[in-house]
């Protein structure tokens, strides 16, 4: 234990420009380095699984929404995916192909705004604004596909409810040039910028062990050297049908998680591209949904069921009594996982190395409050 | 092998009951061999269960009314009149789930503990998987199970001081009016 008074103590947040929303860490420093630092979560905290169960099924999809906000979609799936294996129906085919397109431009979004904030954060402004414009072209698409542009209240129980839209093609095609233009741009912005690298090479390392014993997955787990990705691992959906790769980092530190993303959204594109040949073959009265009662009402049990989410395994585990309203709803956010590492990974790092930790680790204070 | 065996060949007596809902396995054990049962699946090689995906607490008040308000009724009709009606005695209130996860071999496991409401004490698992520190805050927090061992069993979401658990079935949903008093250091 650390006598706290030989320290300085630095509060940062909750309201603080490098904390991502609401986060609060109180950090107690040497000179510049940091002793120990305690994060405190909870001023985002709005009850969602409380909520839950005072809900009917269908009436939670739009709180899912408001978990991950970057990424609402692949949300909104997992907790349709969870409710579909408690009734034990499945979506059709086609519908599983929308999820699959909508859910990997998603994850693109995200990444694209994770990697443009880490480097906001650490003073290189211009990658953000190239990385923007491109997510504003993909929620174009999502605006066009159903309305709503950043909680998308995408799909429904056992399916989706209408197919791609017709400039899909269109402006895929356009998109995906963009795409490639922006991440080069931002390559060749950061990659083998001496400034960039010096900030982010071994800075807050994390061995793949301490990482597996924290309960890591997703993005932080990969650039530690763990190739473990759900939708290769337990391939959920029509994952197993898609050649993609699963990019791995080797240090774990801020570089390789930046360089893990970068490389996810060129896979992301892979797989856009191939499930999109597929939905095309499709004939056009393909049916959307499965057949679902008006009224949800599964049997009494208790599922949990996971994806792959940008920033890792987003689970939804589901208890029914039967009635029309779930009993009880966990929700198992990736972030929440990797932000109680956070004291162990930033000890005996510089404060300004913080930042960019908790920046790489991409925590959404909605996903991780609930 | 089918998992189901294969956990009940690791655990041996430490199994109470064994369920399964759409391929999700749930192995229920003792409260007092949850830590004992954790490390046997975690070093187990053919089952090797080392990776804790996610712990938290249910709270089972309300089902356990709803399931037991119907055959009282039939009972009634059944059974003289003047028999005085028995209290009714419940399961243990809370539960404690573990969610584990094998890397090798990408198999799915639930453990499940009851915890009764008068002493509502589990034996951490930080030792064993760090991964349970938050979660096991969590299920303090938001149900007031206490692990016993945990290095730093504060609240988590809700702040110090807050005067009631809030994902017990008798919290309301819209709380009961709490105030945050601030306290600056």
């Amino acid at each position: 234990m650390i006598n706290h008074d030989d320290y300085v103590k630095i509060n940062i947040g909750p309201s603080h420009p490098a904390m991502h929303g609401t986060l609060r860490v109180v950090a107690y420093t040497d000179g510049e380095t940091v002793v120990s630092a305690d994060p405190e979560i909870g001023y985002l905290h709005r009850g969602v699984e409380k909520l839950g169960e005072h809900l009917s099924y269908h009436q939670f999809i739009p709180i899912t929404d408001r978990l991950n906000y970057c990424s609402a979609i692949c949300n909104n799936v997992s907790y349709e995916m969870a409710v579909e294996k408690l009734l034990g129906v499945s979506a059709p085919e086609k519908a599983q192909l929308v999820r699959i397109i909508m859910m990997e431009l998603a994850r693109i979004a995200d990444h694209q705004v994770c990697v443009g904030i880490l480097g906001v954060d650490l003073g290189a402004f211009t990658p953000f604004f190239y990385l923007i414009i491109q997510r504003e072209e993909i929620y174009e698409i999502f605006e066009h596909y159903n309305g709503a542009r950043l909680t998308n209240t995408f799909g429904r129980i056992g399916g989706v409810e209408a197919d791609l839209p017709k400039d899909f093609e269109q402006r895929w095609k356009k998109l995906k040039e963009g795409i490639a233009r922006a991440n080069e741009e931002t390559d060749k912005l950061l990659t083998h910028n001496r400034i960039w690298m010096d900030r982010t090479i071994g800075v807050t390392t994390f061995s793949a062990e301490d990482a597996l014993a924290w309960g890591f997955t997703g993005p932080c787990l990969r650039a530690c050297g763990v190739k473990r990705d759900l939708r290769k691992d337990e391939p959920y959906s029509v994952y197993d049908r898609f050649d993609f790769e699963v990019p791995v980092g080797k240090y774990g530190d801020v570089f390789d998680r930046y360089m893990v993303r970068m490389r996810e959204m060129e896979e992301s594109v892979k797989i856009i591209d191939q499930a999109f040949k597929l939905y095309k073959d499709m004939p056009a009265d393909a049916p959307l949904m499965a057949k679902v009662p008006k009224t949800i009402k599964p049997p009494a049990g208790e599922v949990y069921s996971a994806i792959e989410s940008p920033n890792g395994e987003l689970g939804f585990f589901i208890k029914s009594d039967g009635s029309d309203k779930p009993y009880r709803i966990k929700i198992r956010p990736p972030c929440y996982m990797v932000y109680q590492a956070f004291p162990e990974m930033v000890k005996g790092e510089m404060i300004a190395d913080l930042i960019a930790c908790l920046s790489s680790l991409n925590v959404i204070a909605g996903e991780l409050d609930r | 092998m089918s998992l189901k065996d294969q956990v009940q060949s690791c655990l041996g007596p430490l199994v109470v009951a064994v369920s399964e809902c759409q391929g999700d396995l749930s192995v229920e054990v003792s409260r007092e061999n949850i830590k004992a049962a954790l490390s046997k699946l975690k070093e187990d090689p053919g089952l090797s269960f080392d990776f804790l995906s996610d712990l938290f607490g249910v709270d089972n008040s309300e089902l356990y009314k709803k399931t037991a308000a119907k055959p009282a009724k039939k009972a009634e009709a059944e059974t003289a009149p003047e028999e005085p009606p028995k209290p009714q005695e419940f399961p243990p209130r809370f539960e404690v789930i573990y969610l584990l996860l094998s890397l090798k071999t990408n198999k799915r496991l639930q453990v499940k503990v009851r915890v009764p409401e008068e002493n509502p004490v589990v034996d951490s698992v930080v030792s064993l998987f760090k991964a349970a520190t938050w979660p096991e805050r969590e299920a303090y927090d938001m149900y007031g199970i206490r692990f016993n061992g945990h290095p730093d069993l504060r609240r988590l979401l809700m702040w110090e001081g807050f005067p009631a658990y809030p994902l017990r079935k008798d919290y309301p949903l819209e709380g009961r009016g709490e105030e945050r008093h601030l306290i600056y250091d």
